[in-house]
């Protein structure tokens, strides 16, 4: 493990069932380093970052998070929890509760922040994601594009040191995945370590630091996005590439 | 070009009262014929029924003018053509169906904790109550209030709550069970779900246990068996007794109703809220169990009703509810015969308390609707 790593997997491996959906996954993402993963459904993209905030349980190997390794420990999840947000595929956010409250409910009652002060912090967070103008609307009045925008603002809210983002752009109609798309290159332009599960290959071109493909539980490759697109050195990578660029 | 501008109306024959009337009444031929025979069906009997309960009905007085006070004064028993309803019976009997046997020196104590019962329920039932939350407060303590205020102690004197009765019980056993019940549901409901097996398993036993017997059996259980259970020398008070098995039973279905609106909420609900960092309480609190009870709304609603009648059941362990202070007053000789007033009145009592609680279900239902668009995904 290299000093600067704010992330660790070792041999991890992970099964559903019967089903080894990660196998001897090993994965180092230093500060401030925005990570790619691509690969064809089922490949347990997914599945390995969920397992970095532990909405899934590894069964072996170590996962190391800024300095805390994820074990049964309650305490360290919650505080690993705390350093690591997360956009989810299907926005997540909480339909009973306006935006801004969507925004302010965990900095109220996770850091114990002040209302006033959480709010003053969740309309900054708007300006970030561009929709200052909807805080006072519910989720189900909002364009998917919005709702995958505040619960970005939402994950930021907490501050986090790393933000995973589990296909976000996935569940959008065409016209709507630009606006979000927009939000995370500022976000890693403003230096956030990242890490992407993602289709949208223009985006990976623009923003990776280095290119993640997994294929059947394992890591097939791993380069820079440059050697990747234009010279990558598995097979299955340059059959997954020629199937997703020329759709 | 004016033709162009004007604004399209739709057709006169779909829109309006006679719109209404031709698209839900007179449809077609086979449509019309049922809506006459209920017309005629309702022609028959309203004047029938308000004839029976108000027109030729004897409120205090008999046809003679004179004050009933027996069943052989009422009207109808005087002079069978003249066959109204005898309300004398309820006029006379009053005191007993609101307060039972409570002492009427003491009774201002019930009505002041009726009147406190509707101070207590207003902030619940209006989220804009101005004030709201020093309401609530009033709310929290009002169980402690009217616990002293009806059984007495802190300076009150005693009254025993075998001197209860009548709608007093109804709704102590009502109120006390709902409320009591919702709590511990959600306790349940979170419990069985719980991935901690002993938890869950205990949760899950209990839940099936009492909600495989019947209330009654649960009734003669706390009559009965609850003594045993408890440390010699205690002596526990009929009514508690009753409360205890009502609340058990209504927890139980309270905890399913709730469980089956846990159910409802996607995973991505609790991944999303553990994401942020909450702890399982932070995160059942202000993310799961608001919008699983918003779910569950009618469910709940449902179930307390059923509740609030089945607590008449409380007559077959001798404690005289609404109901059974109408069952004593027909088994009085001076009013024998008069089982129609009876239970109509006390019918009547019963649906204007479930007929609010499911026009204040339906209400909550609209007004949480807005704005969300649960399930949306």
């Amino acid at each position: 493990m290299s000093e600067e790593s704010i992330i660790s997997l070792k041999n991890v491996n992970k099964w559903f069932g019967d089903f080894h959906v990660l196998q001897d996954v090993n994965l180092e993402v230093k500060k401030k380093e925005r990570i790619v993963v691509c690969g064809p459904s089922g490949s347990g993209k997914s599945t390995m970052i969920r397992c970095i905030n532990r909405l899934e349980e590894h069964q072996e190997g170590s996962i190391v998070v800024d300095g805390i390794e994820l074990t049964g420990n309650l305490k360290n999840i919650d505080n690993v929890r705390k350093e690591v947000g997360m956009v989810f595929q299907q926005f997540n956010l909480f339909p009973h509760l306006s935006v801004k409250e969507n925004i302010t409910l965990a900095p109220i009652w996770v850091k114990k922040m002040p209302k006033a002060e959480a709010e003053e912090l969740a309309m900054r967070q708007l300006e970030i994601v561009k929709i200052p103008e909807q805080a006072n609307k519910y989720p189900g009045q909002l364009s998917g594009g919005q709702q995958q925008r505040v619960a970005i603002a939402r994950s930021l809210a907490m501050n986090p040191n790393i933000m995973l983002f589990d296909e976000p752009t996935s569940a959008l109609d065409p016209e709507m995945i630009k606006e979000v798309l927009d939000v995370m290159v500022d976000l890693a332009n403003g230096g956030m370590t990242m890490i992407v599960v993602t289709h949208e290959m223009g985006f990976a071109k623009t923003v990776a630091d280095r290119m993640v493909f997994m294929d059947e539980g394992k890591i097939v490759e791993e380069a820079s996005p440059d050697k990747f697109f234009n010279n990558p050195e598995s097979d299955r990578t340059k059959l997954f590439l020629s199937q997703i660029l020329h759709q | 070009m004016n033709e162009m501008n004007e604004v399209r109306k739709p057709p006169v024959a779909t829109t309006g009262i006679i719109g209404w009337l031709r698209i839900n009444l007179f449809f077609n031929w086979t449509n019309s014929l049922i809506t006459l025979f209920v017309i005629y069906c309702l022609y028959q009997f309203i004047p029938w029924i308000l004839d029976w309960t108000i027109f030729s009905a004897d409120f205090k007085y008999n046809y003679l003018g004179e004050q009933i006070t027996n069943q052989e004064m009422c009207s109808r028993n005087l002079d069978p053509e003249n066959g109204g309803a005898c309300w004398a019976v309820i006029y006379v009997r009053f005191y007993q169906f609101i307060y039972g046997f409570y002492p009427r020196v003491e009774v201002w104590r019930v009505n002041l904790a009726y009147v406190m019962l509707a101070f207590a329920l207003l902030p619940l039932l209006y989220a804009k109550l101005p004030y709201r939350k020093y309401f609530l407060y009033f709310t929290y303590i009002f169980p402690v209030i009217a616990y002293f205020l009806l059984n007495g102690g802190l300076g009150f004197t005693e009254v025993s709550t075998n001197k209860w009765g009548g709608l007093l019980v109804t709704l102590v056993l009502g109120c006390t069970g709902i409320a009591l019940a919702f709590p511990i549901g959600i306790m349940l409901a979170l419990g069985r779900r719980s991935k901690l097996p002993v938890i869950s398993m205990m949760c899950t036993l209990f839940i099936e246990f009492i909600r495989g017997v019947p209330l009654i059996t649960l009734l003669f259980f706390g009559m009965v068996m609850l003594p045993l259970f408890l440390p010699e020398g205690i002596d526990m008070d009929g009514l508690v007794r009753v409360l205890v098995a009502v609340t058990l039973f209504q927890s139980a279905y309270m905890a399913e109703v709730i469980r089956g609106g846990l159910q409802a909420i996607p995973p991505g609900q609790y991944e999303a809220a553990k994401s942020l960092g909450m702890s399982y309480w932070r995160m059942n609190l202000l993310i799961i169990l608001p919008q699983a009870i918003r779910i569950s709304i009618p469910p709940i609603v449902n179930t307390s009703i059923g509740l609030f009648k089945d607590t008449t059941l409380v007559i077959i362990v001798g404690i005289l509810d609404l109901l059974g202070i109408g069952r004593g007053t027909l088994a009085d000789t001076n009013w024998l015969g008069l089982s129609y007033e009876i239970y109509f009145f006390v019918s009547l009592v019963f649906f204007i308390f479930t007929f609010g609680m499911s026009r204040y279900s339906l209400y909550l239902e609209k007004k949480l609707k807005t704005g969300i668009n649960m399930g949306a995904d």
